[in-house]
C-alpha cells in the first residue's frame, strides 16, 4: 500500500435499476483509500471487485454519475462524506 | 414554474385551467402527454415500472425548467412525471408551457421533454411475455437532446 492510501474517506454509494439488480444492493457505506479522488478513481477502484462490479462499470459501458445529486464527469472530485449515485442511462418520458 | 413526481394520474384540463388563471396575458398554451405503448422492441407489454431517484429527480427537472424560462420569451411551465406500475394507455408524463405567442411555447415544451428523456433520473422495466426487462436508452433521443446545445 501506497503511503497515501494509509488514510481513507467514507463515502455513500447509491445504485440505481440495471445496476442495483447486478449489484444486489441499493447502498452502501464504502471506505475508500484517500488515493481515489475523483469519479474515475472510485469506478477504477469498485472495478477491483471483480464479476459484475468488473464487467458493469468497464471502461465503455454506459454509466451515468451524479455527486451529491449534480451529474458528473469522470474527473469531477470525491471526498469523504459524498453522496455518490451509479446509474444506468437513463429513460423517462 | 413547478415540478411534480407522482405515483397518481394528473388530468391535463385542471392543470391548464390552474395556470391559466388571473392570467390574461397567456396567448399560448403548448403541451405534451406522454402514454404507455402496449408493444415495444417488437413485444408485447402488459406492464411497466418506473423507478427514479428521489431528490435529484425533482432537482434534475427544476434545473431543466429553469434552464427553459431563461431561454425563451414564456411565461411558465409544469412538468409532471408518474412513477410506480403503469399499464398500457396510462399517461406518464405532462409537460405544459405558457406564453405569448405558440412558437416559443412549442419550442420550451419540445426542449424540456428532450432534456428529460436523456437527463433526469427515470428508469422503465417493462413486462413481456418473455420476461421482465430494462428498457435500453435510445440513440435517437441523445441526438434529439443534443440540437438545443
Amino acid at each position: 500500500m501506497k503511503p497515501d492510501d494509509s488514510r481513507i474517506n467514507t463515502i455513500e454509494v447509491l445504485y440505481f435499476a440495471r445496476l442495483r439488480e447486478a449489484f444486489g444492493c441499493a447502498s452502501e457505506r464504502v471506505a475508500v483509500p484517500e488515493s481515489v479522488k475523483d469519479v474515475s478513481g472510485l469506478t477504477a477502484w469498485l472495478r477491483l471487485r471483480g464479476e459484475a462490479w468488473a464487467l458493469e462499470l468497464s471502461p465503455g459501458k454506459p454509466v451515468l454519475i451524479a455527486v451529491n445529486q449534480e451529474m458528473a464527469d469522470a474527473d469531477t472530485p470525491i471526498n469523504g462524506g459524498d453522496v455518490v449515485a451509479l446509474m444506468p442511462p437513463v429513460t423517462g418520458g | 414554474m413547478a415540478v411534480r413526481v407522482q405515483t397518481g394520474d394528473f388530468d391535463i384540463g385542471v392543470e391548464i385551467a390552474a395556470m391559466r388563471r388571473d392570467n390574461p396575458k397567456v396567448g399560448a398554451v403548448a403541451s405534451f402527454i406522454g402514454v404507455v405503448r402496449d408493444v415495444n422492441d417488437g413485444d408485447r407489454v402488459a406492464e411497466m415500472t418506473l423507478e427514479h431517484y428521489p431528490g435529484m429527480t425533482e432537482k434534475a427537472l427544476e434545473k431543466m425548467v429553469a434552464t427553459a424560462l431563461s431561454r425563451w420569451n414564456v411565461d411558465d411551465a409544469l412538468v409532471i412525471h408518474r412513477v410506480g406500475t403503469l399499464k398500457p394507455g396510462d399517461q406518464i408524463v405532462l409537460v405544459v408551457v405558457t406564453g405569448g405567442h405558440r412558437g416559443e411555447a412549442f419550442q420550451t415544451c419540445e426542449f424540456l421533454m428532450d432534456y428529460l428523456k436523456t437527463r433526469a433520473p427515470f428508469w422503465k422495466k417493462e413486462r413481456t411475455p418473455a420476461g421482465a426487462r430494462w428498457v435500453g436508452a435510445r440513440e435517437s433521443d441523445d441526438a434529439a437532446a443534443d440540437r438545443w446545445s
